[in-house]
C-alpha cells in the first residue's frame, strides 16, 4: 500500500506545545511517527555558566510555564542537598502546599485541553474555570498566578499567616466540591468512555520499558511516585500513588482525576500540621560536587543533575523532564492508530515541550 | 530526602555490560546526560534500582567522541542518544532509531560541546559623523 507523510505541528488546533510530528501514513493508518523538537530550544541548561546559582532558581522556575514552582523547589532542594543546608520545617510545608497547588491547576488545565480536543467546549470551559480559582489561592499566597518566585535556597520566601491558611482552607473546599462535578463528567459521560476507552492501551511491562513516568506509568498499574520518597513534607503525610490497571488514554485520565483529590488531601494534611518557626536560613559560599534529584511534577519524576567545582557557576544543570520520558510511548502509541486518534495520543501524556527544550 | 545513589565509574568498554546487568535487575532508565569538560565529555547513565538510584559514568575523548548505544538493551534510550548527538556532538553507535540531527532544530550546532560560550565583545563605540570631532572619551 502507498504510503503518505503527513506533517502534524509544530502549530495544531490540538496542540498546545510545539512539537513537530511526520507521520507516515497508509491509508488511515499511522505506521509511524517521526517527531522533531527544538524550536522553542532556550538552552537555559548552558545558561548556567553565565548565571550564579542564587540566581539560577529563578531561571530554573521559568523552565515551564505550568509547573514552575516545582522546577524552581527540585533545584533547590539539589543544591541545598550539595551544601547541608538544613532547610526549616516550616518552609517544607509551605513548599508541598505550594507544589499541590501547582498539581491541582496543571491537572485541571490537561483536563481542559483534553475536553477540548474531543471537542467538548463546556467541559473544556469548566474545567478552566475551577482552575481560575485555584490561580487565584494562589496568588493570594505567593502573589504570582504562573511564576510564584516563592521558593529560594535554604527556604521559601513568603510565609501563610493564620488568615491565609484559614481563607485558603475554605477556597479548598469550594475548589473540592466544583472538582468533584467536573470529575463526575470526565469519569462517567458516555461520550468521553467511548472516545478514550481501549485507546492507547500500553500494559505494565511496556510502560517500564519505555521509561514512562508519572499518570502514564501509573494508568499501566506501576505504584511509582516520587513523593514517595519523602522529600519536603511528604515524609510525613499520608499518601499513596493513585493507580489504574487498564493502561488506555481513559485509565490516564481517571488517574489525573482522582490526583486531584489527592493533592486536595495532602494540601490539607499539611496545612493542618504545619509546625511553627522560620522560613528560611541565611545560605553563605559556593556549592562543591555532584547531585542528582528526583521530584513529582504533575506530569512525572523530574530529574536535576547538578555539577559544582566550588565556583559561583555551576559545572553543569541538566535538567531531564517528564515529557522527554514520556515521548517513547507516545511514538509507540502512534505506531498503528487511526489517523484520527493522533491528537487524543498525543494530549495523553500530557506533553509539555517548553519544559522538555528547557 | 533523597534516597541512597550511587555513582560508579567505569571503562567505556564495559558499558553495555554494565546496562546488561542492570537492566536484568529490573532497573528503569531513568536519565543519559553529558557534561563538557575541558579534556573529555563525561556521560553519566542513571536506573531507578529498588533501593534507589544507580549511575553508570563512562569518559568519552573531546575529539572524535564515540559510544556504544544501549537502545538495543533499553529501547527507550535513542531519545536521549538523539539528544546527545544533537546538543554535544556526540556519536552513538547503532542507535535503534537515529534521527540524524534532525530531533533538536538548534540555531549552533553542538551548543553544549563547547567549554564555555565566547565572551562578548563589548560594544563598539559609536561613530562620530565626518567632519564633526569624536566626542570625549570616546575613541
Amino acid at each position: 500500500m502507498a504510503r503518505t507523510i503527513i506533517p502534524f505541528g509544530p502549530q495544531h488546533p490540538v496542540l498546545p506545545e510545539p512539537i513537530h510530528l511526520d507521520l507516515v501514513v497508509e491509508d488511515e493508518r499511522v505506521v509511524e511517527a517521526r517527531p522533531s523538537v527544538g524550536f522553542v530550544h532556550r538552552g537555559l541548561e548552558k545558561l548556567v555558566e553565565k548565571k550564579d546559582y542564587q540566581e539560577f532558581v529563578y531561571v530554573a522556575e521559568r523552565i515551564c510555564g505550568i509547573c514552575s514552582f516545582i522546577h524552581g523547589q527540585t533545584y533547590c532542594q539539589a543544591i541545598e542537598a550539595m551544601m547541608n543546608i538544613p532547610v526549616p520545617p516550616r518552609a517544607q510545608y509551605l513548599r508541598t502546599v505550594w507544589g499541590e497547588l501547582s498539581r491541582i491547576h496543571s491537572h485541571l488545565l490537561w483536563l481542559g485541553l483534553m475536553a477540548d480536543g474531543m471537542g467538548f467546549e463546556s467541559l473544556f470551559m469548566h474545567s478552566w474555570r475551577v482552575r481560575e480559582r485555584v490561580l487565584d489561592v494562589i496568588e493570594a499566597t505567593t502573589g504570582g498566578r504562573v511564576i510564584f518566585g516563592s521558593c529560594k535556597i535554604g527556604g521559601v520566601r513568603r510565609d501563610m499567616d493564620a488568615g491565609a491558611i484559614r481563607n485558603t482552607l475554605s477556597e479548598l473546599e469550594i475548589i473540592e466540591r466544583e472538582m468533584r462535578d467536573l470529575t463526575r463528567v470526565f469519569l462517567n459521560d458516555s461520550s468521553v468512555k467511548r472516545r478514550l476507552s481501549g485507546l492507547g492501551v500500553m500494559s505494565r511491562q511496556e510502560a517500564h520499558e519505555l521509561g514512562c513516568v508519572g499518570p502514564v506509568l501509573r494508568a499501566s498499574g506501576v505504584a511509582q511516585d516520587m513523593r514517595q520518597l519523602g522529600y519536603a513534607a511528604y515524609g510525613e503525610l499520608e499518601m499513596e500513588p493513585v493507580t489504574r490497571t487498564e493502561g488506555d488514554s481513559f485509565a490516564r485520565c481517571a488517574v489525573r482525576c482522582e490526583e486531584l483529590f489527592q493533592a486536595a488531601s495532602l494540601i490539607r494534611q499539611a496545612l493542618g500540621k504545619i509546625p511553627a518557626g522560620e522560613i528560611g536560613v541565611k545560605v553563605a559560599g559556593n556549592p562543591t560536587g555532584e547531585v542528582i534529584m528526583r521530584t513529582e511534577q504533575p506530569r512525572g519524576e523530574v530529574v536535576y543533575c547538578l555539577k559544582a567545582n566550588g565556583t559561583k557557576n555551576l559545572q553543569r544543570f541538566r535538567v531531564r523532564t517528564p515529557t522527554f520520558a514520556n515521548l517513547p510511548a507516545m511514538l509507540k502509541l502512534l505506531q498503528q492508530c487511526e489517523l484520527a486518534d493522533v491528537p487524543m495520543l498525543v494530549l495523553t501524556i500530557d506533553p509539555c515541550i517548553s519544559c522538555t527544550e528547557r | 530526602m533523597n534516597p541512597k545513589q550511587t555513582l560508579e565509574v567505569i571503562d567505556l568498554n564495559a558499558l553495555l555490560k554494565g546496562v546488561s546487568a542492570l537492566r536484568a535487575r529490573g532497573a528503569r532508565l531513568v536519565q543519559i546526560g553529558a557534561t563538557t569538560l575541558p579534556d573529555k565529555f563525561e556521560l553519566t547513565y542513571s536506573f531507578d534500582v529498588e533501593d534507589g538510584l544507580a549511575s553508570l559514568r563512562v569518559e568519552a575523548p573531546r575529539e572524535d567522541p564515540r559510544v556504544p548505544s544501549i537502545s538495543s538493551i533499553y529501547g527507550c534510550a535513542y531519545l536521549y542518544e538523539n539528544e546527545m548527538h544533537d546538543l554535544f556532538g556526540i556519536k552513538v553507535e547503532g542507535m535503534a532509531l537515529d534521527f540524524h540531527g534532525t530531533l533538536y532544530k538548534t540555531k549552533v550546532k553542538f551548543a553544549f560541546g563547547q567549554v564555555k560560550a565566547p565572551a562578548a565583545k563589548p560594544p563598539s563605540a559609536p561613530k562620530a559623523p565626518a567632519g564633526e570631532p569624536a566626542l570625549a572619551g570616546v575613541a
